[in-house]
């Protein structure tokens, strides 16, 4: 077993999905009450990642992350390396391939939540904020734990964006998907079997865990 | 002499009424659809209308041509509809205690004891919304909105879903308060017993204002046509 990459993946997974939450939870308050012509422009956005290619995605945040782009440059001035090939690279790939699994079931809860209740809130003089870590939050948080675990999980198991961004350098952005990769390119099909069948057990476990929080019949996305 | 003053126009459905809140309690009245709902929610700040005009006791609380609009928990007032909608994560004391956050703890605490004890509800304190009855979630409502001191109190048919005894009580608890309070019933046998103004609504205007036995002697037949009887 490559400690060294299941140590780098369970980081990556964790930080990711901190990152991810973070952000996630705004851009979801934003889409599921704004009234913006925007928002339909704003969730397809949110959702494509889901569809691309994780190699067509992870090619362009490659040109993005370069030192070719302005962006790049500026983030290689400020972390003193390039961003490409990376952790902190790894980390910018991974919030963006995983964005819509923070966002959609954010998105679900909130618009689960009656809005007699929201309209209360506003009435006893709760501002948005308020509104959101007080009201919003605590009602929808089997949705937060979803995300997490979805982001987590989702994050663990990439590939495409990983290697492309990152390419395969051992204790900096070799993971765990990326080994079992190698380990078949070597024959060592053993070690493969035993890297994919540790994949495997988190994915179901974190699968359980999310379902078994769920009442008979209910979604764990609501 | 205080008055409301209401231009609203959402789509196709526009309103426009202004009534004097000269007795402590006021009735909306009117058929379906004669807009008695939604001039207690454009009052309160829940519906954003696309061009209108609130004023109340001379304070412009909207106005579409002007960019003004006083958010819901700044205009002071308080809105309790048939649906309690308690917050059902918090208990009934977080509950009330929820718009009163600015005071300190132990105001807070007396300010929420007090609320509960108003509406016989001190006993529930500690329960939380989903093992309250109907008439017990609408008391703690009510107390909710009161918390506050809000200076208008919006009732949209609050005791419609409650039995006779319940809304009796409750009625009887509210008629106790020095609050003004906007009431919207289909039921004139609630409110016969104390002086009300009323205001009869239809399709957005106002056709009749006075006190309630004047209204009803003058427009029995009208009303009653009203009502669909």
């Amino acid at each position: 077993m490559d400690t060294q990459a299941l140590w780098l993946t369970f980081r990556l997974a964790a930080t990711t999905t901190l990152v991810l939450l973070a952000l996630g939870v705004p851009v979801a308050y934003w889409i599921a009450f704004t009234r913006s012509r925007l928002r339909p422009l704003a969730e397809a956005v949110t959702t494509l990642p889901i569809l691309l290619p994780p190699t067509v995605l992870g090619f362009y945040l490659l040109v993005i992350l370069g030192t070719r782009t302005a962006f790049g440059r500026i983030a290689a001035h400020w972390l003193g390396h390039p961003l490409a090939f990376s952790f902190s690279g790894l980390v910018v790939g991974s919030v963006i391939y995983s964005f819509p699994f923070a966002v959609q079931p954010l998105v679900a809860g909130f618009h689960s939540i009656d809005p007699a209740l929201i309209e209360q809130a506003r009435l006893l003089g709760a501002g948005k904020f308020r509104t959101l870590l007080e009201i919003l939050l605590p009602l929808s948080a089997r949705s937060l734990v979803a995300a997490a675990v979805l982001c987590f999980t989702h994050t663990v198991g990439e590939f495409g964006v990983v290697l492309t961004i990152g390419g395969d350098i051992p204790g900096r952005t070799r993971t765990l998907s990326i080994a079992i990769y190698d380990q078949v390119q070597d024959f060592t099909y053993r070690q493969a079997t035993r890297t994919s069948l540790l994949l495997l057990g988190i994915s179901l476990a974190a699968l359980v865990l999310l379902y078994a929080r769920g009442k008979p019949g209910e979604s764990a996305h609501g | 002499m205080d008055e409301i003053s209401i231009r609203h126009r959402q789509g196709h459905f526009g309103i426009e009424v202004s009534f004097p809140l000269d007795l402590r309690w006021t009735v909306l009245f009117g058929p379906s659809g004669s807009g008695k709902s939604s001039i207690l929610r454009v009052l309160a700040g829940l519906t954003h209308p696309d061009h209108g005009r609130v004023v109340m006791e001379g304070q412009t609380l909207l106005d579409t041509e002007r960019n003004i609009f006083v958010p819901p928990g700044r205009r002071h007032i308080g809105f309790v509809t048939q649906q309690p909608a308690l917050f059902p994560h918090l208990s009934v004391h977080e509950n009330v205690a929820f718009g009163i956050r600015h005071l300190r703890r132990d105001e807070r605490a007396r300010r929420v004891g007090e609320m509960l004890h108003l509406f016989g509800a001190e006993h529930l304190e500690q329960r939380k919304p989903r093992g309250l009855s109907g008439g017990e979630r609408q008391r703690v409502a009510l107390a909710r909105t009161l918390a506050p001191a809000p200076r208008l109190l919006l009732l949209d048919e609050p005791l419609a879903a409650l039995d006779d005894a319940a809304a009796h009580d409750i009625l009887s608890r509210l008629r106790t308060l020095d609050v003004r309070v906007l009431y919207v019933s289909h039921d004139l046998a609630e409110i016969w017993k104390s002086p009300a103004s009323v205001v009869l609504l239809r399709g957005g205007r106002v056709t009749q204002t006075g006190p309630l036995q004047q209204v009803l002697a003058d427009s029995r037949n009208r009303l009653l046509q009203q009502l669909g009887h």
